[in-house]
């Protein structure tokens, strides 16, 4: 392995199908987790099996922190078995011919005992698995089967994880069971995660930075926080635009029931959360959550009113409303509104408004 | 049944079983490479390797007691090795059968093989395992029902040769008599009362491997 190549995960990646072509240039971080987003057909799964090595773009290059995977250029292109990265499928991929724990160990033997980073019983824990180890994979539900091929993925002690759709097969009830273990993966790996995503909830709950992918195109990349507040977004987001706030428990204000979340520039208040003072908590505040006004409204049942300053506007896809961007201090707010209050507000850049939040949507 | 009847079921297992092996051990990778392939060679070696199913047994065994010959190409081969030629032997038995039990080895395989699927191979290969780690540890073991059909029905369809044995390995007690001929001289020779009890023993046989065949798929979908 050659172990010049750039740091983060770096890639040019070019594919020609009948009727699609695959044509990506990023340079995304190193660590964390990057989701790419688009539609069915975007090229977002087409990506993950380029980087691979299960498909091959030629004249392609990838590097991943440093080391080169792919350089065409040079002839060089490891096989999808020599390169050090866990992948789960969207569907269940486990060996139905072994047990769990063989399923697990399948991929730990196979990794040599020095390169070994992350021990069978912390891939166990962090999944949450321990009591399900000596049953076959068809016995298992869809929410464990996939705990289990999350844990084998790790179990490669990769250098690059990549997750793709992984709750897509799955009910509402098993991706809430499934989700904290993803959270706990983010927040415990110190490797990057591609997270191939169509749910804008999973993007917004995971994601550090995001891709939106479209015909086998980039449409838009860049931090999460950042992109999601942008105004020239197709209509991945659509009805869901809004923002992603990462905030942290300030204070439980028990006589009202309510805890306040501190962000940078700000706070606002949710029903009292069980967490204790300090816990990081990322919340989301959809774009037609927020109303905006001039002056501030003194007797209102909005808890949740913050000073901010406009900073643009655009047309949305329904001719009667416009979205507008705030900034909330150093923190990018949404408000969707209609295009007549826009225009009686004199809604411009640097106009001062009052946005009103009417609901905040936490992640954890 | 008199001692010939013991000599030809001997030979007749012992036929069946060498050439079961060889045709697992010679199957697997055709039909590994017919199942893998985009190779426009793909048709061709899969309608040679089939061509025994529609041939009549007389006529294959034709042209390879021709080309196991002096003149033929095989048995200048065997004869410039130093085996001298291989018609009217045992190993001429098995070399034959294995050709004529072939496709009943291959197909089963490359079935089995094409239902495994694309997504089992990239699952190993994301858990690094290499493309023979990759064989022997998921392929081999998700293709267990194919091989055992495989086996049996490479098996079975051995010691039902006739038409080929009589080609090439004509009718040598302890040599090439199987039990087939066996049962045929029988009849020649008016001894219906042996050749009964042969045949019956033959139908026992066929209804054996059968029964364990289809319960054995039943176990299979079960599980």
């Amino acid at each position: 392995m050659i172990a010049d190549g750039p740091n983060g995960v770096c890639m040019k990646l070019r594919l020609d199908y009948p009727g699609f072509c695959l044509n990506v240039n990023l340079n995304l971080p190193g660590r964390g987790v990057t989701a790419l987003f688009g539609h069915s057909g975007s090229g977002k799964t087409t990506v993950l099996r380029c980087v691979a090595g299960l498909e091959r773009a030629p004249g392609g290059f990838l590097a991943i922190n440093g080391q080169v995977w792919q350089d065409d250029a040079n002839a060089i292109f490891l096989p999808t078995y020599r390169r050090p990265l866990g992948y789960v499928f969207q569907e269940a991929s486990l060996f139905p011919h072994l047990t769990a724990r063989k399923n697990l160990e399948y991929a730990q033997k196979r990794v040599p005992f020095k390169s070994r980073k992350v021990s069978f019983d912390q891939a166990i824990g962090l999944l949450g698995i321990e009591h399900l180890l000596d049953r076959r994979p068809a016995s298992l539900s869809g929410g464990e089967r996939q705990r289990v091929a999350i844990a084998r993925a790790l179990l490669t002690s990769p250098d690059l994880l990549l997750l793709d759709e992984p709750l897509a097969a799955l009910d509402l009830k098993r991706k809430r069971e499934i989700l904290p273990y993803l959270e706990r993966l983010h927040d415990e790996l110190d490797i990057p995660i591609l997270y191939v995503s169509h749910s804008p909830d999973e993007v917004a709950r995971l994601a550090d930075h995001l891709v939106l992918l479209a015909n086998g195109s980039v449409v838009a990349e860049g931090p999460l926080h950042e992109t999601l507040a942008r105004l020239d977004l197709p209509a991945a987001f659509a009805d869901d635009a809004g923002v992603v706030l990462d905030t942290v428990i300030g204070a439980h204000e028990d006589h009202d029931s309510l805890t306040r979340l501190d962000f940078d520039g700000g706070s606002i208040y949710v029903a009292r959360r069980p967490e204790g003072a300090g816990r990081r908590l990322r919340c989301r505040v959809h774009a037609r959550d927020v109303s905006l006004t001039l002056e501030r409204a003194e007797h209102t049942s909005i808890l949740n009113i913050l000073a901010a300053k406009v900073v643009g506007a655009a047309a949305t896809e329904s001719p009667a409303h416009v979205l507008v961007r705030l900034q909330v201090n150093g923190t990018p707010l949404l408000a969707r509104i209609t295009r007549r209050s826009s225009n009686n507000l004199g809604i411009a850049p640097g106009l001062p408004v009052w946005a009103q939040i009417k609901a905040v949507a936490l992640l954890d | 049944m008199d001692p010939g009847d013991l000599t030809a079921l001997r030979l007749t297992l012992e036929l069946a079983t060498i050439v079961t092996g060889l045709l697992l051990l010679i199957g697997t990778p055709i039909a590994w490479w017919l199942t893998r392939t985009t190779s426009k060679l793909k048709g061709i070696v899969g309608t040679v390797v089939a061509l025994p199913l529609v041939l009549p047994p007389t006529v294959l065994g034709f042209y390879m007691l021709l080309a196991m010959g002096p003149q033929g190409p095989i048995g200048r081969l065997t004869q410039s090795l130093g085996l001298g030629l291989l018609p009217f032997t045992f190993s001429g038995l098995v070399v034959t059968s294995v050709i004529y039990s072939m496709p009943f080895v291959v197909q089963p395989l490359q079935n089995t093989f094409t239902a495994i699927g694309e997504r089992p191979l990239e699952v190993a290969a994301t858990l690094r395992a290499g493309p023979w780690d990759t064989f022997f540890s998921v392929v081999v073991p998700l293709a267990r029902p194919g091989f055992i059909t495989a086996a049996i029905l490479g098996f079975a369809h051995t010691v039902g040769e006739f038409g080929v044995v009589l080609m090439i390995g004509g009718n040598i007690p302890g040599k090439t008599r199987v039990i087939s001929v066996q049962i045929y001289d029988h009849v020649e020779a008016m001894e219906y009362a042996q050749a009964h009890w042969l045949a019956g023993a033959m139908v026992l046989f066929a209804f054996i491997v059968l029964f364990a065949l289809y319960s054995l798929q039943q176990n299979t979908r079960e599980t």
